[in-house]
């Protein structure tokens, strides 16, 4: 199995009723990390929810390696922004949970719900339940949880977002890590211009309701330390913002890209 | 650099991947409090006493009234006072018929709340969680909810082979809605998100169900557990004292045909520990299944 796959959304068309959420044509390449960038409410969390099979789509296609996307199918997991583990679980018997839903035998899910947590930092937390964990060790336990499952893809909605810069750094730190490691794609949603800026190889600047896809952001030498320090981050960052509170600079027009 | 980590073929990490990040320390909680721990025993005497002792006022004030005759409007001249109760009480738990009647009631009691457990969750599952059992099904239960199950006793006499039967089935007639409704409103309140979680882990229907929706919803559906057993002993009295044959119910009303006030005394009294001891352990029960609810989680 390779690690990542590839990502097509074609014409794709998103609606709540008659409410149009989206209208998207995207590709993402196999352990490529993108992420969607738009103002609040603009329809980036229904683009995951289609491609995790949550959502049926109006018009158009979505395709993971070429086979459309359809029910639930573990290739595509998700991580939610929070309160998305089983609180009557402990952090080990979510983990197990999902392994349990991959097919792993008994017997040995205790052992790999363990090691998963370890690689999320998180050896000594595992008969906790989610509510004696603090909001930043709930992202780790979802993130374990979601890799127990072997994803091909990760959609993550806003997953950082309600953590505090300090915790949030981290967990960016962390999930970059993590995806050196397995080489999943990364299908990442956020409203925060820096987030997107640290994490992704590309961002994709969505408009306001219906989300269609504007502009997208190459950055160069993504995921550089110290990144975020360098003038180029700053104008990329500049130039993001201002298109977002919809001044756009002259040098980077609407219709670009 | 964007595609390169594809070559990593086995998804099993092979070194530490967050060798640099920093780990959450762990606090001075590391694991849950076990339920029977020994420094428990001096807060449950503690407990003991402080429940005892508007029950020991209650049995003061019962004693001054029966002891001085007093008429105030209400007479309690009349009223067996606490001694002779004790006493007919006394010469009840030395006889086998007391014991054959608790049994006899707590019997019924069990067997018409667990048949109302079972189906009421059940039937709430179904229809808070499928639109055409709701449309089916919801009006059926509103029709029946009102009827009140004492108003069931002709035709359950009339239907059921044998008394008991019948007492059982308005026992778990009257336990069974409460239940259903509170499952029915649990299956409203569950965030969506649990659900959505499971399903993209790749959670099939049972599972999502076993798994998700049924300990999710515990904590509705043991409030109306609580309800549901305060209703059957209400019923199981009733139907015993119109149409049983053994029974506490039965017991009480049959000592007041005789005049033995104050073994309707000891009939209520009997009732009402009995009472307290079930719904007692629905809520012990509940405590636990429900321990990760945010106060007992801290």
């Amino acid at each position: 199995m390779s690690a990542g796959a590839r990502i097509r959304l074609e014409g794709l068309k998103l609606a709540f009723g008659d409410m149009s959420a989206a209208e998207v044509d995207l590709e993402v390449r196999p352990g490529e990390i993108v992420v969607l960038l738009g103002p609040s409410g603009c329809g980036k969390s229904t683009i995951l929810r289609a491609l995790a099979g949550l959502l049926t789509p109006t018009a158009g296609r979505a395709e993971v390696d070429g086979e459309p996307v359809g029910g639930t199918d573990t290739v595509c997991a998700m991580v939610f922004q929070e309160d998305a583990l089983l609180p009557w679980r402990s952090a080990a018997r979510n983990v197990e949970y999902a392994l349990k839903l991959r097919g792993v035998p008994r017997g040995q899910r205790r052992q790999e719900a363990a090691e998963l947590l370890a690689q999320v930092g998180l050896e000594d937390f595992f008969d906790h339940l989610p509510g004696q964990l603090s909001g930043g060790m709930r992202q780790r336990v979802q993130l374990a949880r979601t890799l127990a499952t072997r994803p091909r893809v990760m959609l993550m909605d806003e997953p950082f977002g309600a953590l505090d810069a300090q915790t949030r750094s981290e967990m960016q730190q962390l999930l970059i890590s993590v995806w050196r490691q397995y080489g999943t794609t990364i299908l990442f949603v956020t409203h925060d211009v820096d987030e997107a800026l640290l994490l992704g190889d590309r961002v994709v600047l969505l408009s306001p309701r219906p989300a269609v896809v504007r502009e997208i952001v190459d950055i160069p030498g993504p995921r550089r330390p110290g990144a975020q320090f360098e003038p180029e981050f700053a104008r990329r960052r500049y130039e993001i913002l201002a298109w977002l509170g919809d001044a756009p600079p002259a040098e980077l027009s609407p219709e670009g890209a | 650099m964007t595609t390169t980590p594809v070559s990593q073929q086995s998804l099993k990490p092979t070194a530490d991947p967050v060798a640099g990040t920093p780990r959450p320390r762990p606090g001075p909680r590391t694991g849950l409090r076990p339920l029977t721990a020994l420094g428990a025993w001096p807060r449950r005497l503690a407990a003991g006493t402080r429940a005892a002792l508007p029950l020991a006022a209650a049995l003061l004030i019962w004693y001054l009234l029966t002891a001085n005759d007093v008429v105030l409007w209400l007479r309690f001249d009349k009223v067996p006072g606490p001694v002779e109760v004790f006493h007919t009480l006394k010469g009840q738990l030395t006889s086998g018929g007391y014991y054959q009647d608790l049994l006899a009631s707590l019997r019924r009691i069990l067997l018409g709340f667990g048949l109302a457990a079972l189906s009421g969750v059940a039937i709430g599952m179904a229809i808070g969680r499928s639109r055409v059992v709701h449309a089916l099904v919801r009006p059926l239960i509103e029709v029946a909810r009102p009827i009140p199950a004492i108003a069931l006793v002709p035709l359950a006499i009339l239907m059921f082979p044998s008394g008991e039967q019948g007492i059982v089935f308005i026992t778990f007639f009257a336990a069974f809605f409460p239940v259903a409704v509170s499952t029915i409103h649990a299956m409203k309140t569950l965030p969506k998100v649990w659900e959505e979680a499971a399903r993209t882990m790749g959670a099939r229907r049972l599972s999502v169900l076993a798994h998700v929706v049924l300990p999710g919803a515990m904590p509705g559906i043991f409030s109306g557990l609580s309800v549901s057993m305060g209703v059957a002993w209400i019923c199981v009295i009733s139907a015993e004292m119109i149409s049983g044959q053994f029974g506490i119910g039965y017991y009480t009303w049959q000592s007041y045909g005789l005049l033995d006030y104050s073994g309707v005394i000891v009939g209520m009294l009997s009732i009402g520990i009995l009472g307290w001891g079930t719904a007692w352990l629905v809520e012990r029960l509940g405590s636990r299944v429900n321990r990760w609810l945010p106060r007992n989680a801290r």
